[in-house]
């Protein structure tokens, strides 16, 4: 440091040499930018975010993982091998078949064996056993179950299924013979759109209610913190235990599965308001959104064209978090019987099966909807971390 | 500020239980009148006209918590009198009282267990940071946290019932029931109570080991604990001493978001166990429409965490002299 110092400055008292750096000055090479630089700077707040949540490896599989569970939605008729409520009298509780490649060391493809039934007269059961002579090859994109496509067109084109006159049972059946796999598959449509239109109607009231308490603060924001401060400090599930209980027994499923996600997104919201409404705090004080003030913007204008844009990652990131305390919920109501009821299916109706313990012990099977349960809500966290990294990107 | 919450909360539940259409006896009635009985009309309707049913909605909120006539004078809520619940014919206080005591030391018994168990793993992940041991239990807890309590419940019915025979349901063995109070008894009790205390405390204890861990590394890269270090203190004392009791506090002041969702888990997985506290109850009372009883058990419930917080409250307040001394200053 010294050393550089006395070559450079003049010494006390020394003349100071003019210098002119005899190079030419061209000010864009010195400020040129290499081209990861230049994109960097150009990219959208947007593409950033994208970029950033990409090297979140968990979350971006998590997403994936996501993805394939909701082509359940659209496509349940077309990728169960059976309705959900299709009842084979013949096989009641009958086990999990799984599914073979190999007969007696020759490749047949994918096949399960076919069900010997009997019935046990000590116990008063039907005993299944595999009966290795039946091979029974699954068949792939063939017609087999009759279905109504979203309850609109009749068809029964399906993604596999059973062999002619065979079953396929992949995680086996329940008290009236209806299939657990397929019921899942169907399930996952109930199941999994409850948590997005809860979270729907959660954003609109948390951002209504968050935004109305950190823009315009004083005694609206008072007002609203404490009713937040109560809402959070209620436990949730016997609250809605208590709102479901009050859903007439008379609605339809439809108004039913409405009525529960208005409950649930009912009581949410507060996490999400208390969210906005600090953002909204610190973001009203910048320079941008003062302008807008300054040059005569009405409040819905700022608060719309130039906060809500600075904030929109954010919302997203705590609404994806707040997805599976939804999923969870239903699953909880609709186990206790508060929720959805057959014919509907989702994986808290499923699992309504299974709350007799002593059926459970005999038939575990009907603890299936339990793995995707814990699959979809361990996504939709590592998802919501990930997102909620990249939501700011110039951090 | 206790005092106003409870007034909001009392209200919300009545509101909420007023919900339906009709009340428990106006639905007795219809129903009689459908099968053409006529002669017990007269008593429900004289039933509904004693517990004021017939009342506009906030006069028979008033009624209910004692605030207003009612037919027999104030007799409600504040004056010690709970209600009379329709499905088991009984008084409220009959039906609900013997849970009590078991919800509350259940919940009570669940959050000891939270504290216990993710205090020292906290300290440990923090510590030890990205090792092996940090990982286990980071992994441990996402799983914790995925689990819904009652579904972890099921999965340890199952277990327990498949691999040791053990009935992990209930309050007790089945061949303690209507037993007179042993040692034996006490420790099946006991036995019985663990299992659903380690349901219940999963998520909590998954979240607390976080936000701990969490803390712990904020405060473990302040200048204060380099400093520290290069005093010579040893590394458990320097740990103990500063950084631990400023990581202290939002542990302690997270019992107010650990207790409504302790509550809500421990009423469901309370019907999944078979366990007797107010859960069941709640459900066959929302069930049936027996509103005097829904009401008191939700009004219990938000009681319960009430009260929770006001203890963390008050354990700040011993902990953290900024707390305690600052209220002092200010007035």
């Amino acid at each position: 440091m010294t050393d550089h110092l006395d070559k450079n400055q003049p010494q006390p008292g020394g003349v100071v040499e003019h210098y002119v750096d005899p190079t030419p000055f061209d000010p864009v090479t010195t400020e040129e930018m290499t081209p990861e630089q230049e994109r960097y700077y150009q990219a959208s707040q947007w593409q950033i975010m994208w970029w950033k949540f990409k090297r979140h490896k968990l979350a971006v599989w998590s997403g994936v993982v996501l993805i394939l569970f909701y082509l359940c939605v659209p496509f349940a008729e077309f990728i169960a091998p059976y309705t959900a409520n299709t009842r084979d009298n013949a096989h009641l509780y009958s086990p999990p078949q799984s599914v073979h490649l190999f007969h007696e060391g020759s490749f047949v493809g994918p096949f399960v064996y076919g069900k010997k039934s009997e019935v046990d007269l000590n116990s008063m059961k039907w005993v299944f056993t595999e009966d290795r002579s039946q091979v029974q090859p699954i068949r792939f994109f063939c017609f087999g179950d009759e279905y109504k496509f979203w309850g609109l067109v009749d068809g029964s084109f399906h993604l596999f299924c059973p062999a002619e006159g065979g079953t396929l049972f992949l995680l086996g059946t329940d008290r009236l013979g209806r299939d657990v796999f397929s019921g899942l598959v169907y399930g996952a449509r109930l199941s999994l759109t409850v948590g997005l239109v809860g979270v729907t109607i959660s954003i609109v009231l948390g951002l209504f209610f968050g935004g109305i308490a950190g823009y315009f603060g004083g005694l609206a924001d008072n007002l609203i913190q404490r009713v937040i401060e109560i809402m959070r400090s209620l436990p949730e599930l016997p609250l809605w235990m208590a709102l479901s209980a009050a859903l007439p027994v008379t609605w339809s499923p439809v108004w039913i599965y409405f009525g529960l996600t208005i409950i649930l997104g009912l009581l949410d919201w507060p996490g999400l308001a208390r969210a906005v409404r600090s953002k909204l705090l610190s973001l009203r004080e910048e320079e941008y959104a003062k302008a807008a003030v300054l040059m005569g913007a009405k409040p819905q204008r700022v608060i719309t064209r130039h906060l809500l844009p600075g904030f929109t990652s954010h919302v997203i990131a705590s609404a994806t978090l707040s997805i599976p305390s939804m999923i969870l919920g239903e699953t909880a109501l609709s186990f206790l019987n508060l929720g959805l009821r057959r014919p509907s299916v989702s994986w808290g109706v499923l699992l309504n099966e299974a709350q007799n313990i002593s059926v459970v012990t005999v038939y575990p099977w009907l603890m299936a909807p339990v793995i995707p349960i814990i699959i979809v809500v361990l996504a939709f966290n590592f998802l919501g971390d990930g997102l909620r990294d990249a939501a700011d990107p110039y951090k | 500020m206790m005092i106003p919450t409870l007034f909001v909360i009392s209200f919300l539940t009545f509101f909420i239980i007023e919900l339906p259409a009709g009340d428990y006896i106006s639905n007795q009635i219809a129903a009689l009148k459908s099968s053409g009985e006529q002669s017990s009309v007269a008593k429900l309707e004289f039933l509904r006209t004693e517990f004021a049913l017939d009342r506009p909605f906030f006069e028979r909120y008033l009624v209910w918590i004692g605030m207003w006539p009612g037919p027999h004078g104030f007799d409600g809520l504040l004056q010690g009198n709970w209600g009379w619940s329709f499905e088991f014919d009984k008084p409220v206080a009959e039906v609900v009282g013997p849970t009590l005591p078991l919800t509350v030391l259940l919940n009570f018994a669940t959050i000891l267990f939270v504290y216990v168990l993710s205090f020292p793993i906290g300290i440990y992940s923090a510590t030890r940071q990205y090792s092996w041991g940090d990982y286990g239990f980071t992994f441990l807890g996402y799983i914790g946290l995925a689990t819904p309590n009652f579904l972890l419940g099921l999965i340890l019915l199952y277990l327990f019932n498949r691999w040791f025979g053990l009935s992990v349901g209930g309050l007790m063995a089945p061949e303690y029931i209507d037993q007179p109070w042993s040692v034996d008894k006490a420790l099946s009790v006991l036995a019985h109570l663990i299992v659903p205390t380690i349901v219940i405390g999963t998520s909590g204890t998954a979240a607390m080991i976080r936000r701990l861990r969490a803390n712990l590394l904020d405060e473990l890269h302040k200048q204060y604990v380099t400093t520290g270090r290069a005093k010579g203190l040893k590394e458990r004392e320097l740990l103990v001493k500063y950084p631990l009791r400023m990581a202290l506090n939002p542990f302690i002041a997270d019992i107010g978001n650990l207790i409504p969702s302790l509550v809500s888990g421990s009423v469901i997985v309370s019907v999944v166990l078979n366990l007797p506290t107010v859960g069941p109850v709640l459900l066959t009372a929302l069930q049936s429409q027996d509103q005097f009883l829904a009401g008191f058990i939700l009004l219990f419930v938000g009681m319960l965490t009430l009260v929770g917080m006001l203890i963390s409250d008050l354990l700040l307040a011993v902990l953290d002299p900024r707390i305690r001394l600052g209220g002092r200053a200010s007035q």
